[in-house]
């Protein structure tokens, strides 16, 4: 799909990965977190990675609570689901089963998840998918402070997505 | 060690919410119902086999929460995600492993009493039987997850399940239905072992290669 693509990502840097349909943005993504193995060349990383992919992962018959609370068990910081929940505007939808909320509150889930974890290595993929123009700036807010933080953001998407002095990677 | 206990406990859940383990506990009742009609009220020719179909029926109630074990979790992304906490998926696939066998066994152990009765199976051969099956239920939910993995994403997966699992589940049959004889206790609980070590290592190579 693409090849001769040289990336590195210092803390605080993010990049924008964009191109058609296809050209392979999420396998790229898919890559970085180590689901799929490049078919040349290498990946490294320090630190744990967060990936937000195009499904949410999170049990459809549980409250929207209680499934992010299964993933951040076992990333082992299960207080910060009503943080995360606060920061990406659902914290009142925590006692809804999840496959009540919509495909745009999913996306925002998905996203929680992503915060809650406390990775430094944020993987999103069409992460604007989904999200009205309110969301998506709140998206965008939330990547600026994990990147003040110190934090990596590697995003796909074909959505526009402000990231100041993020790097620009065309497939 | 937290992890893989959080991973067990959600397949419980799953499994007894779903519905997920009624319907293989019903349709092992249904069997074991079904073969005093077929060969008629002889009570000494119904005991006698009442083993064998007892191990038979849940060979193929094993069959049936098969497509519920993997393949939705391939589908909604739960295995990525836990691949990217850096979760071996071999180790992901034995809790699966443990989970099952945790809601599928006693629910099969209950039904078996029942069935026993319904067989006329003599009092005293109860009690080999339940030990026969709690040594061999272990590899059968092995290879069930094993399967599962195997089918998931396939079309056609259920009836698919059933090539793939039957054929190796013929020991754990052979040894648990003649558990009654001397030596066949212990190669069943071989056999059991075999499955429980190896299919969680298949199963999560069928879950990096469905990955590609």
């Amino acid at each position: 799909m693409f090849e001769g693509l040289d990336l590195a990502l210092a803390p605080g840097e993010a990049a924008l990965v964009t191109g058609p349909n296809g050209a392979g943005k999420s396998s790229l993504i898919r890559i970085a977190a180590g689901l799929l193995a490049p078919a040349a060349g290498s990946v490294t990383g320090e630190g744990a990675r967060a990936l937000m992919a195009e499904v949410p992962a999170l049990d459809p018959e549980l409250s929207l609570g209680a499934a992010l609370r299964f993933w951040s068990g076992i990333d082992g910081r299960r207080m910060a689901v009503g943080e995360a929940l606060a920061a990406v505007n659902l914290a009142d939808l925590a006692p809804v089963p999840v496959r009540m909320l919509s495909t745009g509150q999913r996306r925002r889930a998905a996203l929680a998840r992503v915060v809650a974890s406390a990775a430094p290595v944020w993987l999103l993929d069409e992460p604007a998918n989904g999200l009205d123009t309110g969301s998506v700036a709140l998206l965008e807010g939330l990547i600026a402070r994990h990147r003040a933080a110190g934090g990596i953001a590697l995003v796909a998407t074909h959505l526009p997505i402000a990231l100041p002095q993020a790097r620009m990677v065309a497939l | 060690m937290s992890v893989y206990a959080a991973i067990v406990l959600r397949e419980l859940r799953r499994a007894w919410s779903t519905g997920g383990l009624a319907l293989p506990v019903v349709f092992f009742l249904l069997v074991a119902i079904l073969f005093p009609f077929a060969v008629g009220p002889d009570a000494a020719l119904l005991g006698r086999i009442a083993p064998g179909v007892i191990w038979a029926a849940a060979l193929l109630a094993a069959l049936l929460p098969v497509e519920r074990l993997v393949a939705p979790d391939l589908e909604s992304g739960v295995l990525d995600q836990l691949a990217v906490r850096g979760l071996p998926d071999a180790g992901v696939a034995a809790a699966k492993v443990a989970g099952h066998w945790l809601g599928f066994a006693p629910a099969l152990l209950a039904a078996t009493v029942i069935a026993s009765g319904l067989l006329q199976l003599p009092g005293e051969a109860l009690a080999p039987l339940l030990i026969a099956l709690l040594i061999g239920t272990p590899g059968l939910a092995a290879l069930g997850v094993a399967t599962a993995a195997l089918v998931a994403g396939l079309r056609g997966a259920g009836a698919l399940a059933g090539l793939v699992m039957l054929p190796f589940a013929v020991p754990l049959l052979i040894f648990g239905a003649t558990a009654g004889q001397p030596g066949a206790l212990k190669l069943l609980g071989a056999v059991s072992l075999l499955l429980v070590a190896g299919c969680p290592f298949v199963a999560g190579a069928a879950v990096r290669m469905g990955r590609g």
